[in-house]
């Protein structure tokens, strides 16, 4: 691969810069976009790029937003690098779910689980009819209300562990691993796949959870549960020495309970596949549960045959932020490059010419 | 509160969550207040925010958010410390302010009820009002009792 | 307690220019500022912990430098269960520092050494990358063996340990690169 020093661009780059300032802005008449309302009104968006930026901060992830024209990947990107420009201060204790103000709740194996099931705001049930009443800014109702109820919402997999019919979890105080401290190397443990499920593509990781359901390293998923709500964050900073808390997250958690397997020495049990992500990010978190599980097929035994089993081909293709730059640096000048290779295809037409 | 660590740890957890133009109205009505030195910050950076694999194994980084931090030591010699989530300066610098006030005997008490109090009951507002809206999505299941009777 | 940096970005962004500098032309004293230290550290030491120590950097402190302990604990955050970087007050022994692999080289610790001069005491003839031709520095406060106690590191490179000398609000830096002889 060789690139050549290309210079001359300087005031088209210029002119770009200004014409895309100026588009991003649209017609002038027509109220800006302010980051607050983005913030506000575009939640799923500002989620996702949160996500996949692996930053969360809703203000920020709006205004990239706004800066890449919506651009989700773009602005994903640009939540990348602001990242890079501050320290970091410290880890949070692990985030506890099972205390998680569940905003939504629900379950497809257990009707009448302990808590109950909440539908939270969801789309769920909507009819995908476009909705003409949004072309004009009619004021919204603010959403029902109902008294809370104070009952404790297990989760679905500690439901199933009582009877020790599921895997349980298996906790380590081992230090988990950093892909943003160390680059990627295989093999990659679970912790470490975990964290790049969590930044990766949305589209890629759907794509490869639902290859599992076709047949591709299936492993028969149930959606045990999905909970979303706020979580308290706590960090344990040296000059206090005792833990405090800083603050809240909305977390999206998908507990995929998946086909039974037993030993002679081991009863029949259900394995487990497991989502997290930042904001309500339902369809990532189910997504990333399948792939999870899928990535699981060597530690619990199974053929590893799919590409979503396939844990090399899984991490290195998830992230979008690194897709985008292998893809687009084709735009780059590879002028030297392509003078080879026209000079050699020139040559062998030229041969085979001669030898006609 | 059953120990000073604990107070403190509540007021801190309230003080990370309030709004900046609240509490600083809030901690106006406490004038006269003590001149203090910044020690440290206020300064904007990361936390790694960590899961747990299937909720409750080992723990996993699942990435990073904004936080700001600030340590404040005023003219009596007391140090109040804050950590809180988001990139506002003045929060961190007000939360770190009267984290330092709050150490200080005299004005515990005012403090508690006419500043520390008021942020947490609008906080706890906040999220009844959410949880009510999530109970009012509580699936009842219904038809199905009825069918079996 | 007393703050870090007056102005913590520029302030660092300088220290961390000073020591880029001693560290690429051995044995040139460069000066810091911005910083009040805590007892018993000088200005430099001060500057170089806020510079390049944090939490995610291991550090040994010098039993003889406790007193600012909670100091350093406070403003860099660093923990305490390994070297990457170690502040002593005489020059330590460095068999017992990480001096890298051979793989990764800059796994090794780099020691900040508070001495009581950079310009009268010893001197030293230092030579290797950076210097054009063997330049002198003279040091009150390393110990009478330290020319060969140095060559003993400076034969490991690529592995060895760094140095990074303090005095007053000034510093100099020895890497392993260089060789150091008495003059």
């Amino acid at each position: 691969m060789a690139y050549v020093a290309v210079k001359g661009g300087e005031r088209a780059i210029d002119a770009a810069h200004g014409w895309l300032a100026a588009e991003r802005r649209g017609d002038p008449s027509i109220p800006p976009l302010g980051v607050a309302q983005i913030q506000q009104q575009l939640g799923r968006s500002v989620d996702r790029v949160m996500a996949e930026g692996s930053l969360y901060d809703p203000q920020l992830a709006a205004l990239a937003i706004k800066q890449a024209q919506g651009d989700l990947i773009e602005a994903a990107f640009l939540l990348r690098a602001f990242r890079t420009t501050l320290p970091r201060f410290a880890h949070t204790k692990p985030v506890d779910t099972a205390t998680m103000r569940i905003e939504r709740r629900i379950s497809a194996i257990f009707k009448d689980l302990p808590g109950g099931q909440l539908l939270g705001p969801t789309y769920d049930y909507t009819h995908r009819l476009l909705d003409f009443s949004l072309l004009d800014d009619a004021t919204v109702a603010p959403g029902p209300i109902a008294a809370a109820d104070t009952e404790t919402m297990p989760r679905v997999s500690d439901v199933l562990g009582q009877e020790g019919i599921i895997e349980p979890d298996t906790a380590s105080e081992q230090e988990p691993g950093d892909l943003t401290r160390e680059s990627l190397s295989f093999p990659a443990s679970r912790d470490v796949r975990l964290q790049a499920l969590a930044r990766g593509d949305e589209g890629f990781v759907l794509g490869m959870g639902y290859s599992t359901q076709r047949g591709y390293g299936g492993s028969h998923p149930f959606a045990g549960e999905i909970r979303m709500g706020e979580v308290s964050v706590e960090i344990e900073p040296a000059e206090l020495g005792f833990t405090i808390d800083i603050g809240d997250l909305v977390l999206t958690e998908c507990q995929m309970v998946n086909q039974f397997k037993g030993s002679k020495t081991v009863s029949p049990r259900f394995t487990r596949g497991y989502g997290l992500v930042f904001g309500f990010g339902e369809r990532k978190a189910m997504a990333m549960a399948l792939v999870d599980r899928a990535m699981r097929a060597e530690e619990l035994g199974e053929d590893v045959t799919a590409p979503a089993q396939n844990v090399e081909f899984v991490l290195y293709h998830s992230d979008n932020i690194e897709a985008t730059g292998f893809v687009e640096h084709l735009k780059l000048p590879h002028y030297v490059d392509f003078q080879s290779e026209l000079q050699n295809v020139r040559r062998m037409r030229a041969k085979q010419e001669t030898a006609e | 509160m059953d120990n000073p660590r604990s107070a403190r740890q509540r007021w801190m957890s309230v003080l990370a969550r309030a709004e900046t133009d609240r509490l600083r109205a809030l901690l106006e009505d406490q004038a006269p207040l003590p001149e203090y030195t910044v020690l440290r910050g206020p300064e904007a950076g990361l936390v790694m925010v960590r899961g747990r694999a299937g909720g409750g194994g080992a723990a996993f980084n699942l990435g990073e958010m904004t936080v700001t931090r600030c340590t404040v030591r005023t003219e009596t010699g007391l140090i109040g410390h804050a950590y809180v989530q988001g990139r506002d300066e003045k929060r961190a610098e007000l939360a770190a302010l009267t984290d330092a006030l709050m150490l200080d005997p005299g004005r515990t008490d005012a403090l508690e009820r006419q500043v520390i109090t008021p942020l947490e009951c609008q906080q706890e507002q906040r999220k009844e009002e959410r949880a009510a809206k999530a109970a009012a999505t509580r699936v009842q299941f219904l038809a199905m009792q009825t069918m079996r009777t | 307690m007393t703050p870090g940096f007056a102005d913590p970005v520029a302030d660092a962004q300088s220290c961390f220019r000073a020591v880029l500098e001693a560290m690429s032309r051995p044995g040139r004293v460069q000066s810091v500022r911005g910083v009040t230290a805590p007892a018993p550290l000088c200005d430099a030491a001060a500057a170089v912990l806020l510079t390049l120590v944090d939490h995610e950097t291991p550090l040994w402190l010098d039993p003889a430098a406790e007193a600012a302990r909670p100091w350093i604990a406070f403003h860099t955050g660093a923990p305490t269960d390994g070297a990457s970087f170690a502040m002593a007050l005489s020059l330590p022994d460095l068999d017992t520092l990480p001096t890298g692999t051979d793989e990764m080289p800059e796994t090794s610790a780099t020691v900040i050494l508070q001495v009581t001069s950079l310009t009268t005491g010893p001197a030293y003839i230092l030579d290797g990358p950076g210097l054009r031709e063997p330049a002198t520095l003279h040091v009150t406060g390393l110990p009478g063996d330290f020319a060969s106690i140095w060559q003993r590191n400076h034969a490991l490179f690529p592995r060895g340990i760094d140095l990074i000398l303090c005095a007053g609000n000034t510093l100099t830096a020895l890497p392993r690169s260089v060789s150091v002889k008495e003059a």
